[in-house]
């Protein structure tokens, strides 16, 4: 929340590097972790005389990107960005600048909030820096390493409008634009290998106010938390300073997790003149519309769409928390097996809870379970079969070692109890408690959980306690 | 004095070579001993190939010997400008810079070369990235014209030139970015070709300006100079601006003659240039009108703006294709306190002046708030010029005119005046600009017995009639003195 009478403005700048096989330029391979310096070549070493050439699945994959974010997608030209940084090979990088591929767009928050996308364009990435010796930090360190693995793999840059108003609401943007790209196929979206990297702008004004205050770009946030905890701050420290009667000025603000400060690291007067000019060595991209359909093809609903459909098969029976389950399970990407569910009749409730909370525990383990076994594990405790405590065992047990949910119940020794002897349980305990008995049948519902217990200890937990109500009900009602 | 070695042509060496006539290491000893005797006053050459060119000339005859054909340049020497990769040998564009470091790939040009059965004899001298009209930039010193070793042998492909002039090889490669290859082609008195852009790759060939730059043959002959032109040209999927389609062999072509061609004397490159010089091309003209082609004078004035435009392009390009040159990966460094330092000192020391010069104006016209003046300006007039090109050749099949405004000049007369050595390019500039082919063939002398260059230009891959056109100005050109008298002993067997 930004201090009382202010309102913040951000807008977020993510690079996603894209799933390509190899790189952007090149036929290096794009792998994250292998060994420094042996995905290389004269292309993406920038060695004198090579020359770059595109990779078309990278475009394929910018347009999937940008379809995904309801941009207009556009005929686009490479420029040259130049300046000296020592991983980046050619001491200029390859990107987009006034004609980039995709513009215009716009995000959805999980609250339907919509968030502008003003363009997402291909870029190459610079290879990594490591500051050895000394201190280890760049002004303190003995010697540097470059690896230039990472240089030339292929990013889409996404540029947000500056719609985000919160610390919070840029983590949701944050959350939902990974979300996309995942969906979209075009990225993993791991901040935390760096394949999906933010640097906010951050601004603040008067409440009511329509003018743009001064905007600082905050970077190295590498995960969601810090993220949240790096606005948080820049939005305090900037108030401080116009409240104090300062002006905030211009700058490129890097963010120290560990003292939870940004530290300005350069002021517009020291920003770079890029010198952007068109890439000579590279033709005008125009993929005509048979290449955009062939990109596109086979790519499935976006996590807005999925929330929705999601919530036309809850039928209703959707609450407040209910909506942030059906948010987390497209989010994990665990919704298509919530509608299989509810479609094989599970009950939406409990599909949604036992999918959004245990299932989503272990999501990556669940996206690999079979459909099948997964709606036959939530039939058995929809049906009674297996009580909550006895379901979540199963699926533990499932997801570490696979198999049959109904094996799996039975050699727990979870097998159902025959309605017969459950009958004759409620029956012996309702007499054992005569007095909690003629409660409950005046309709003090809270004494259910007092006879379950009873049930579960005469049963050692074998009984559903779903069944158990079902009798006491039957029992009162004829009483 | 001038100088001059083997004078066998490609053609003869390749057939010859082929049939098993003559071996090629007979032919690669003859030239590397003409190297050896004469390369020392001219300096054509930075780094001769002499133990793999031998090699590979022992590959080409056992090849023969078991009946296989080594391919239509059997056997023939070629000298490279040493701004083209050549796996494992030295390239060092002229430049300190680059000093040495070897790159472990090789153009794809000079692929095409070994794979036509070509033998790579040396690297060749070159103003420092090509940057230059005189060969004078070098870090490896000035080369020499053969025919007068007070002279500059043009640039910035001036030991290509000298080197093919003076019998050294019979066929060499240069690159032409604002008339590198066709202007020492003309100084020298052999025939220099630009190609179309897009039709040679640049792959492998380190760049100075990328959307100018063209490699392209140097030869002591018009049939030469396409039999190299037919093998270099062609699609390459590692250059994105290779164009790609069907390529027409102009080999095949040369005796065609010009009956019926229309042809266009072009002011702009005939009026201003020295009267001796002038004198050629209208007597090209003349000779052209005489083998059945339609002869008419025209003026394309916006060619005009082509050489301001040009200096600003080529060194905003060139500002970013030499950034890399930073002390980081390969080549010199210059050890300092830290990275950015380490870079200035790297390229304070690593960069001539003339590069240093260049590397400055492109960097403030690509600067913001100068961007539009300067190089956005500079790309509409690019425009211009491509538009005024086109409706030009709406009437004509080619155009002709001066190479260069001069003969070769002394060494040093320009050194100190880098606007009058810009202007000895203004002839070739805009050729590059529109991305057109031009060539130049000898053309009888001028004041003091030095060749004359004519030019033919033609549109995009306008090769065929050009090399047509090339062919009837070298059969009606007066003799140009071959460089003389050529030492004792220095062609072997091979002459």
């Amino acid at each position: 929340m930004s201090p009382a009478g202010w309102e913040a403005v951000i807008g977020l700048e993510v690079h996603c590097e894209l799933l390509t096989a190899t790189k952007l330029f090149c036929g290096c391979r794009n792998a994250f972790g292998d060994e420094p310096n042996t995905n290389v070549c004269p292309v993406c070493l920038g060695l004198p005389g090579s020359l770059p050439v595109l990779n078309e699945r990278a475009v394929e994959f910018a347009m999937r990107i940008g379809t995904a974010l309801n941009c207009e997608i556009r005929p686009s030209v490479f420029h040259r960005k130049n300046y000296f940084y020592p991983d980046m090979p050619k001491d200029y990088q390859i990107s987009q600048y006034d004609e980039p591929i995709n513009v215009d767009g716009w995000l959805e928050l999980p609250d339907s909030t919509r968030v502008g996308i003003v363009r997402a364009h291909i870029e190459e990435d610079t290879g990594k820096t490591t500051h050895v010796g000394g201190g280890g930090r760049i002004h303190d360190a003995a010697h540097a390493l470059v690896d230039y693995n990472r240089a030339g793999v292929p990013l889409v840059e996404i540029v947000s409008a500056p719609d985000i108003r919160s610390a919070d609401q840029a983590r949701l943007y944050a959350a939902e634009l990974r979300a996309i790209l995942v969906a979209s196929g075009a990225s993993d979206g791991r901040m935390e290998e760096g394949s999906m990297r933010v640097d906010a702008n951050v601004s603040v004004r008067r409440y009511g106010s329509d003018e743009m205050g001064t905007r600082c770009e905050v970077k190295n946030l590498n995960s969601l938390r810090s993220l949240g905890r790096a606005i948080e701050h820049e939005i305090g420290r900037q108030v401080a300073v116009v409240e104090s009667g300062g002006a905030v000025a211009q700058q490129t603000r890097h963010w120290d997790e560990a003292k939870g400060v940004t530290v300005a690291l350069r002021s517009k007067e020291e920003a770079f003149d890029y010198r952007y000019f068109p890439e000579p060595d590279l033709v005008p991209l125009a993929p005509d519309r048979s290449f955009r359909q062939r990109a596109v093809a086979g790519m499935g609903p976006m996590p807005a769409e999925r929330r929705r459909r999601l919530v036309a098969l809850l039928a209703g029976e959707v609450s407040a928390s209910g909506l942030d389950q059906v948010a987390t399970v497209v989010e994990l990407d665990l919704d298509g097996l919530v509608a299989a569910a509810i479609e094989a009749g599970i009950g939406p409730a409990l599909a949604l809870a036992r999918t959004a909370n245990e299932a989503a525990a272990d999501a990556e383990g669940t996206r690999h379970l079979d459909p099948g076994a997964y709606v036959k594990w939530l039939r058995m405790e929809n049906d009674g079969i297996l009580s909550a405590t006895q379901a979540k065992a199963v699926l533990a047990e499932l997801l570490d070692r696979g198999g049959d949910p109904a094996e799996i119940a039975a050699a727990k020794g979870f097998e159902a109890m025959a309605e017969d002897s459950l009958v004759a349980v409620v029956g012996e305990v309702v007499t054992r408690s005569p007095a909690e008995w003629e409660r409950y049948c005046q309709g003090d519902e809270k004494l259910a959980q007092f006879f379950i217990g009873q049930v579960m200890k005469a049963t050692r937990g074998k009984a559903s306690g779903k069944a158990v109500v079902a009798e006491l009900k039957r029992l009162s009602a004829g009483a | 004095m001038s100088l001059s070695g083997v004078s066998a042509t490609a053609l003869s060496l390749a057939t010859d070579v082929r049939s098993g006539t003559i071996k090629a290491t007979e032919v690669i000893d003859a030239h590397l001993a003409a190297i050896a005797a004469l390369d020392g006053e001219l300096n054509a050459f930075v780094h001769v190939l002499d133990g793999a060119a031998r090699e590979a000339a022992v590959a080409v005859d056992r090849r023969v010997e078991a009946g296989e054909d080594p391919g239509p340049l059997a056997g023939v020497p070629v000298a490279v400008k040493d701004n083209l990769c050549l796996r494992g040998a030295p390239t060092t564009c002229g430049s300190r810079i680059l000093e040495g470091w070897s790159p472990p790939y090789s153009a794809t040009v000079l692929e095409r070369l070994v794979d036509a059965g070509a033998i790579l004899v040396g690297k060749t001298n070159m103003d420092e990235f090509a940057m230059g009209s005189s060969t004078e930039t070098s870090v490896y010193g000035p080369t020499r014209n053969p025919h007068d070793l007070s002279r500059v042998p043009g640039g910035s492909s001036g030991g290509s030139a000298a080197a093919v002039a003076a019998g050294l090889a019979p066929l060499a490669l240069g690159s032409d970015t604002g008339g590198s290859i066709r202007q020492p082609a003309a100084f020298c008195g052999v025939v220099g070709v630009k190609p179309t852009y897009g039709t040679v790759s640049r792959f492998g060939l380190v760049a100075f300006a990328s959307s100018l730059d063209q490699i392209g043959p140097f030869a002591r002959n018009v049939a030469d100079a396409a039999l190299l032109f037919d093998v270099i040209a062609g699609h390459d999927p590692l250059d994105s601006t290779s164009l790609d389609r069907p390529l027409v062999q102009v080999g095949p072509c040369l005796a065609d003659g010009v009956a019926g061609m229309r042809v266009g004397v072009l002011a702009e490159l005939v009026d201003g240039v020295d009267a001796d010089v002038a004198a050629r091309v209208h007597e090209a003209a003349e000779a052209l009108a005489a083998a059945g082609a339609i002869v008419e004078e025209l003026s394309v004035p916006e060619v005009r703006y082509g050489l301001p435009a040009y200096y600003l392009i080529a060194p905003a390009e060139a500002s970013s294709n030499l950034s890399r040159y930073d002390g980081v990966r390969y080549g010199l460094r210059v050890e300092a306190s830290d990275v950015a330092a380490m870079n200035s000192a790297t390229r304070a020391a690593g960069f001539g002046p003339e590069v240093k010069r260049r590397i400055m104006l492109g960097t403030y016209a690509l600067s913001a708030g100068y961007y539009e003046a300067y190089y956005g300006q500079a790309m509409k007039v690019r425009t211009v010029i491509v538009d005024a090109f086109a409706a030009a050749y709406r009437g004509v099949d080619v155009l002709l005119g001066a190479t260069t405004p001069t003969t070769a000049f002394p060494i040093g007369a320009k050194t100190g005046d880098p606007l009058s050595m810009y202007l000895s390019d203004v002839c070739t500039i805009p050729t590059n600009l529109a991305g057109h082919a031009a060539m130049s063939v000898p053309f009888g002398t001028g004041a003091g017995g030095l060749p004359v260059g004519v030019q033919v230009l033609a549109p995009a891959l306008g090769e065929l009639q050009m090399f047509r056109v090339a062919s009837v100005l070298e059969a009606a050109a007066p003799p140009t003195p071959a460089p003389s008298p050529p030492p004792q002993g220095s062609g072997g067997g091979v002459r």
